[in-house]
């Protein structure tokens, strides 16, 4: 057990530097930073001030040293374009990312389940075929096109719902503002997280109906079967679990591309999040906007990579005991 | 299952066209109508958008041929300035949303026609030297491998992109964007490639006639490209299929968030983005027909690439 | 014997005794891309209460189809297209699904061939021994954990109150094939279809395992269809043996008599070929050609392209079971009426 997860933790810190090289990188060989800052007219000395109060002029590796440790602390310097801290740009977006990622994760992991164990179990109905082709389309559609188009149907022709922003916030906490407690915001959120979540939400119901189709051709459920048990245990209980082990992992590693294809979504609906400050970034070449997000990103991935490690290891019992005798 | 039932298979057939079309590939095309549907629309897609300079009313990135007078002219009606018909409307500046739709998609396909053939070539090369030398070049290949396989591929498409234009200068950003685009989704997509080659690679380096034919003292160089680049072709041409789909649809996502194609040169994501300003206004057409060809085409290519990869490969799926 | 033919002559005739199982004229049929494959073709057999009758074959014979087809857990689309089947008086082949799951467990057991595939790997030996006993007898969970223990012990588990909460993936192959008859037991079923139970497992296993399924069946009263490719297990188990061939049967009779004395051809060539139990011969024998595909099967008699004594008649008319010795066999060889003249032994023997 604690050589698996130190293992795992290496990786992960592996992952993690190899991240920020590429972050400190496009510091120092994408544009001039400093030129970036105070543009073209600043004299030579406005400039060599700057550069030592940025600590330019240190021996690279100290730099890097030196932004790893600032990254520790969440400190990623002044955003290029808009000349404010980027990790106050960051947090001040990240609830909305936020909040969107996680209704369209919960969206997407429940009836991704649901749909998949009902297609699998009921091959050939006239309902699992439209669901199956339905999720052809599903898969086969960039997600922002999925996202114009239910703009156009629901905002624009029927005008149920709102085509843009967040609706109305209110604060919690300190630096926190959530949309699910009012009805505006609430209501915003309908058409983003359907956008954000359709693409996993097709890929976990084949992934779950592909899976359970193969397990269900299994020995140990014919043998359930031929014990006796009721369809209803040998599908829900004997089944079902074996079906979602293998899928825990692929559904966790999911989530993290929601939190990325924010982006998509997010310039679709004008949502105030940090996918929408990601592109506005690599549109004018804010690295370090740029920098901060990729390791954030790497962050949320890594981290959702250890979890599923881990929730992989307590449920699968083979696993557990070979770990334990090592 | 000992007494499971037995497979009877058909006898061999005297021409290889009457093979071919007694195979299992014709025989599956043949019964599912979606598949035909697709391979239809994608053939049409295909031609319409490699005749476009022929069959286009009008080159839309040639800004002498639009009359700004004929900006918003709805679909199917003949402009009462110019008298020109415009089939499917026309835009803000008065161009041919159905010449721009062609031009566009021929972008779309070039894109990403070229982008596939960057990352399997890149893929295929790396995956051969990770497996067939192995050693430190395979520990690091594939280690950047799972390190870039870690995020969404349009994510590092888009970083890949951010980076490129960091190095050019901001002028030849519209000129070079489409070189841009081909090599970020080409270097976003190479992982599938080099991991399917390299493990293919390995279970034929361990087949006795590649063994023997070291034994023999052939050049490596000889048994890599005759003996092994042959056996690993396969898998590569199924993943490019189904890659084709999904550099199309990365190529649209990236013009669509305006890190793509110019406005001057649209793409199909470039033209989808351009008419979303104008559907709250009414002018529909600009958004919806653009919107419809993407559709049409990602969703044909899509279900030829699944159908092709299930019947190459049915342990793929 | 009388006209219409009884099949259930266990133990030497006694006709009073009403049969656990009967099968008559089971068919099963697959629907392929190119046609339907005929994968039994009128079965027709008895088991009597207490009874070990064993179903011996080449692979591909129908025997493990004959036993997934009595406890309806065929593979579509694969399905049951005529004939009867009748558990103790009750017809049981035309219930549906729903009508059958109370069936299974309770009073048709099954094992099967690979005991590393057929329990679940992620529940613990005791969660899927306590939920099949749980669902068929009305015990609380204290209950069935205590049968659950009794059970593991009759099979033989040592220190079953350490085993119970093991995961299956904790336990030898023939451990698991032991908790597997266990699991088949639990209910106490009236028969037991064991489909190649032994042959997975090593040799060394293979006879503690049929001893102990045999005694525990003994002990019960629990009638056994032995499915196995293997006469020596056949020889060893069973008191009635039921060759197939091509999806037909073509010989049933007590076990002495099949194997000292087999009345059709292709018993007596397969008998001739394992090592051992025919004592006279010097080289083993081998019969000419191979089993027919199910697609392929020949008018008359499926044995006819193979068989020495192969006249006109078995290639246009089929042979039903006929009274043959001790035994019974569909051969025309033993048509009372017109009996087909046998070639000599030894020209047979040699395969002419």
């Amino acid at each position: 057990m604690l050589a698996f997860l130190i293992q795992r933790v290496l990786q992960a810190i592996f992952v993690m530097v190899v991240v920020a090289l590429i972050a400190f990188s496009l510091f120092h060989y994408v544009g001039d930073p400093v030129l970036n800052m105070v543009g073209q007219e600043a004299t030579e000395a406005d400039r060599a001030a700057l550069r030592a109060r940025l600590g330019l002029d240190q021996p690279l590796p100290i730099q890097f040293f030196q932004f790893i440790a600032n990254a520790a602390q969440f400190e990623f310097g002044i955003s290029y374009r808009s000349a404010r801290p980027v990790t106050d740009m960051i947090v001040e977006r990240l609830p909305a990312t936020l909040e969107l990622a996680i209704i369209s994760a919960i969206f997407a992991v429940v009836m991704g389940i649901v749909l998949g164990i009902y297609t699998a179990l009921n091959r050939g109905s006239w309902l699992s075929n439209f669901i199956m082709t339905a999720s052809l389309i599903g898969v086969s559609l960039p997600t922002f096109l999925i996202g114009v188009l239910l703009i156009y149907l629901f905002a624009v022709e029927l005008g149920w719902l709102p085509a843009f922003g967040r609706g109305q916030t209110v604060p919690v906490g300190d630096w926190w503002t959530t949309g699910l407690l009012t009805t505006s915001g609430l209501r915003s959120l309908i058409l983003p997280a359907i956008t954000l979540g359709l693409f996993q939400l097709t890929l976990i119901m084949r992934l779950v109906r592909a899976e359970m189709l193969e397990v269900l051709r299994a020995d140990y459920i014919k043998f359930a079967r031929a014990r006796g048990l009721s369809k209803r245990v040998v599908n829900l209980r004997h089944a079902l679990k074996n079906t979602l082990i293998p899928v825990i992992t692929i559904i966790g590693l999911q989530l993290g591309t929601i939190i990325a294809f924010a982006i998509i979504t997010e310039t679709v609906f004008q949502w105030p999040g940090v996918g929408a400050l990601f592109i506005t970034a690599v549109r004018f070449v804010d690295i370090p906007v740029m920098a901060a997000y990729l390791m954030m990103i790497a962050l949320v991935f890594v981290v959702i990579n250890l979890i599923v490690d881990l929730l992989y290891y307590a449920v699968d019992p083979r696993l557990r005991v070979q770990g334990g005798a090592k | 299952m000992s007494d499971s039932q037995r497979v009877v298979t058909p006898l061999p057939k005297p021409s290889k066209l009457r093979a071919f079309l007694d195979s299992d590939i014709v025989y599956s095309w043949k019964r599912q109508p979606v598949v035909i549907l697709a391979t239809l629309v994608t053939l049409v897609m295909f031609a319409a958008a490699l005749l476009a300079p022929w069959i286009a009313p009008q080159n839309p990135f040639d800004p002498r041929q639009l009359d700004l007078i004929d900006a918003f002219t709805p679909p199917l009606t003949t402009s009462d300035f110019t008298g020109n018909f415009y089939l499917l409307g026309s835009d803000s500046q008065g161009r041919d949303v159905f010449s721009a739709i062609l031009y566009g998609s021929r972008i779309s396909l070039l894109v990403g026609f070229a982008a596939v053939l960057f990352a399997l070539v890149l893929g295929t090369s790396l995956g051969l030297l990770a497996g067939f030398r192995g050693g430190w070049r395979d520990a690091l290949i594939m280690r950047i491998a799972d390190v870039q396989l870690t995020f969404p591929s349009i994510l590092m498409a888009l970083l890949i992109f951010g980076v490129v234009r960091g190095f050019l200068p901001r002028s030849m950003h519209a000129e070079v964007a489409i070189i841009v685009l081909i090599v970020a989704i080409g270097l976003s997509d190479w992982v599938q490639y080099a991991r399917a080659v390299r493990g293919a690679t390995l279970v034929e380096k361990g087949k006795e006639y590649v063994q023997a034919a070291r034994v023999i003292g052939l050049p490596a160089r000889n048994i890599l490209f005759q003996h092994i680049l042959p056996n690993v072709m396969r898998p590569v041409l199924v993943i490019g299929t189904i890659g084709l789909a999904l550099a199309i649809i990365a190529e649209a996502t990236l013009s669509f968030l305006g890190v793509g194609m110019p406005a001057t040169q649209p793409s199909l994501g470039t033209l989808i983005r351009v008419g979303q300003d104008y559907m709250f206004s009414g002018e529909w057409w600009i958004l919806l027909f653009p919107g419809l060809a993407l559709l049409m085409l990602a969703l044909s290519v899509n279900l030829l690439g699944d159908w092709l990869r299930d019947v190459l490969n049915p342990k793929l799926r | 014997m009388s006209s219409t033919p009884s099949f259930d002559s266990p133990r030497g005739g006694d006709t009073a005794a009403v049969p656990v199982l009967s099968v008559r004229e089971l068919r099963v049929e697959f629907p392929t891309r190119h046609g339907t494959l005929v994968a039994l073709d009128s079965v027709s057999f008895d088991i009597a209460p207490g009874e070990v009758l064993g179903v011996v074959g080449e692979s591909g014979a129908g025997k493990s189809m004959t036993g997934n087809a009595v406890i309806q857990l065929l593979e579509p689309p694969g399905h049951i297209a005529g004939g009867e089947v009748h558990l103790g008086a009750k017809r049981i082949d035309n219930l549906d699904e729903d009508a059958f799951v109370p069936l299974r467990g309770r009073h048709i057991g099954m094992i099967f061939q690979d005991p590393l595939t057929s329990l679940n790997p992620l529940f613990s030996v005791g969660e899927q021994l306590i939920e099949t006993i749980r669902t068929h007898l009305p015990l609380n969970h204290k209950q069935a954990r205590e049968r659950a223990l009794e059970l593991l012990r009759e099979v033989g588990i040592p220190a079953p109150e350490n085993r119970l909460d093991a995961y299956p993936h904790q336990f030898s192959g023939g451990m698991r094939q032991r908790v597997v008859i266990a699991l088949a037991l639990a209910a106490e079923p009236e028969l037991v279809i064991a489909d190649e139970p032994t042959t997975a497992l090593d040799v060394s296993v293979q006879a503690q395992i049929l001893a102990l399924l045999k005694r525990l069946c003994a002990e019960r009263g629990t009638a056994v269809m032995l499915v196995t490719h293997d006469m020596g297990v056949i020889a060893e188990t069973a008191d009635r043996v039921a060759v197939m061939y091509a999806g037909r049967l073509i010989e049933i009779g007590p076990v002495e008599a099949v194997i000292r004395d087999p009345q059709h051809p292709y018993t007596r060539g397969l008998m001739a070929s394992i090592p051992g139990i025919e004592t006279s011969r010097e080289r083993l024998y081998q019969i000419e050609g191979s089993m027919p595909r199910l697609a392929a099967i020949p008018a008359g008699c499926a044995f006819n392209p193979r068989c020495p004594h192969a006249v006109e008649r078995c290639r246009s008319e089929r042979p039903e079971l006929l009274p043959a010795g001790t035994s019974r066999a569909a051969c025309w060889l033993h048509d009372p009426t017109d009996p087909v003249i046998p070639v000599s032994e030894e020209v047979a023997a040699d395969g002419h």
